[in-house]
């Protein structure tokens, strides 16, 4: 806990909590790595062995190539979703299934998931980007900013 | 009757004379098991949203109890009943469709206890003959209100809990055979300043120590007055926290009276982390489990004293800490 919101607390709320986390189990953090790194590692691989798919059978290229296996990830992902098992594979792994894309997908087609029962436009339309809608504002804002920063540099004679 | 600060004693010791627990899929694999009245396979029951069909545990549960008690809804004066969704929807519609005059009541968790200890009064105070009282909670519905939505993969710490899909109610009467409610004690609001959803053990049992303790202080008993002494939903973490923190406020509780409803219903085996939760937890396990031991006469008098940690998710993204609540019932046979 961070020092200031320790601050706010009065003595006994301390004393309390620190008996209290005395008692309670710790996030098994090395292991939640490990498989972090094996399910990230397995989605990435699969991800790269569909790329090559395209690349060999299609007439795709590394560059083009992309598109299709972004959206072959994301259509396993929400079918995995839909059938309920893609929150099984997150217990298990953690940030390696919530980092990639297929993670990303999984936010929007559980939100949507849960809201169907309020209808169409208010439930799926109004709540699918409940918890991707931040991702979404926040990443394009970076994306904005470090653009800006590029086009600085650029003009300025930089790289 | 007022006894000490915060505590009643029931003079005509109202009886229980009927009551049923309804469970869903995975309550049906845990510990309990044969002592629901009903356990449903799909956590639907056939109905368009996890609001209908937590609506439709509570209404089963509702009508089996006064079946069992022998009773025509036409008999009941008064229902209380409260849950996790907004607004207590699921208690309100069920009241609709049970036409009996119907106070709703929030206490998070703690609503089951919260219920009989206001019915035993209104039937001890002869205001009513009958009265009626139940609570539920599902799983998906929960997830829904309160964290993220059901299928969403977020990794949960081992110190969460599982909201337990299911409803329990029981018949509070005046006359009649069954377990008796001799005594109630209602919870003051503690708050510790811990702000983790994902720790509602830890949250809560400082308010499940504090209403023991006003407990034994008022009524003037100790803890061997008492074949089972069980907390609400407090879990793992919780519990063994409340264990040790009333061991070092003096109150010495034998390990194998002082249990918890949280963990008593699943499986060791089972993914639910810390154990249950949710109004459904305390109300099944005692109007199922609990009150057929006491009917069997494996236990004599027990203690019941339901947590309920009063946060909603706006107070918890404003950062605020969780204030909890837990009141105590006293039944025996």
């Amino acid at each position: 806990m961070s020092s200031i919101k320790r601050k706010n607390l009065t003595p006994v709320q301390q004393q309390y909590q620190d008996f209290a986390r005395a008692r309670e189990p710790q996030r098994p953090i090395i292991r939640n790595c490990i498989r972090a790194f094996i399910t990230g590692g397995t989605i990435c691989t699969l991800g790269q062995g569909i790329q090559l798919f395209f690349m060999t059978y299609f007439n795709f290229d590394e560059k083009t190539a992309g598109d299709p296996t972004v959206a072959v990830l994301i259509l396993i992902s929400v079918t995995l979703t839909s059938l309920g098992l893609y929150d099984h594979i997150a217990q298990w792994g953690g940030a390696g299934s919530a980092v990639p894309v297929t993670g990303f997908a999984n936010t929007i087609a559980s939100a949507s998931l849960d809201h169907k029962s309020e209808g169409l436009v208010l439930g799926v339309g109004g709540n699918m980007f409940k918890i991707a809608g931040p991702v979404i504002v926040f990443g394009v804002f970076s994306a904005f900013i470090v653009a800006i920063i590029s086009v600085i540099i650029t003009s300025l004679g930089g790289v | 009757m007022l006894q000490g600060h915060q505590s009643w004693i029931f003079k005509s010791k109202p009886v229980i004379i009927g009551s049923a627990a309804i469970g869903g899929p995975f309550e049906a694999q845990g510990n309990l098991a044969k002592d629901f009245d009903l356990l449903h396979g799909d956590i639907w029951l056939g109905q368009d949203s996890y609001e209908q069909a937590e609506k439709k545990f509570l209404e089963q549960a509702c009508e089996t109890a006064i079946k069992k008690a022998g009773l025509k809804k036409e008999d009941v004066q008064f229902f209380l009943s409260g849950d996790l969704i907004n607004q207590i929807i699921p208690s309100s519609f069920t009241a609709r469709t049970l036409a009996v005059p119907f106070l709703g009541i929030y206490g998070a968790c703690s609503s089951s206890i919260e219920g009989l200890s206001l019915a035993s009064m209104i039937v001890d105070s002869g205001f009513a003959q009958n009265a009626l009282v139940g609570t539920s909670s599902h799983n998906a519905a929960s997830e829904k209100q309160y964290r993220y939505p059901t299928e969403y993969g977020a990794q949960k710490p081992p110190t969460a809990q599982w909201t337990v899909t299911g409803a329990g109610a029981a018949v509070v009467a005046q006359q009649g055979q069954g377990p008796r409610v001799v005594s109630a004690t209602i919870g003051r609001v503690i708050d510790m300043g811990l702000s983790d959803p994902f720790n509602m053990g830890a949250a809560m049992a400082p308010a499940a120590v504090d209403t023991i303790e006003a407990h034994f202080r008022d009524l003037n008993i100790d803890p061997s007055h008492y074949d089972l002494i069980a907390t609400g939903d407090l879990g793992k973490v919780g519990h063994r926290i409340a264990g040790d923190l009333l061991t070092k406020h003096g109150l010495n509780i034998p390990v194998e009276k002082l249990t918890d409803c949280g963990i008593l219903m699943y499986k060791e085996d089972q993914p639910v982390f810390a154990g249950g939760s949710g109004c459904a937890c305390v109300a099944t396990t005692t109007f199922g489990h609990l009150l057929n031991r006491m009917r069997r006469r494996e236990l004599k008098r027990m203690l019941i004293i339901a947590t309920g940690a009063l946060l909603s998710p706006m107070s918890y993204q404003q950062k605020e800490t969780i204030p909890c609540v837990a009141h105590a019932v006293a039944i025996e046979v």
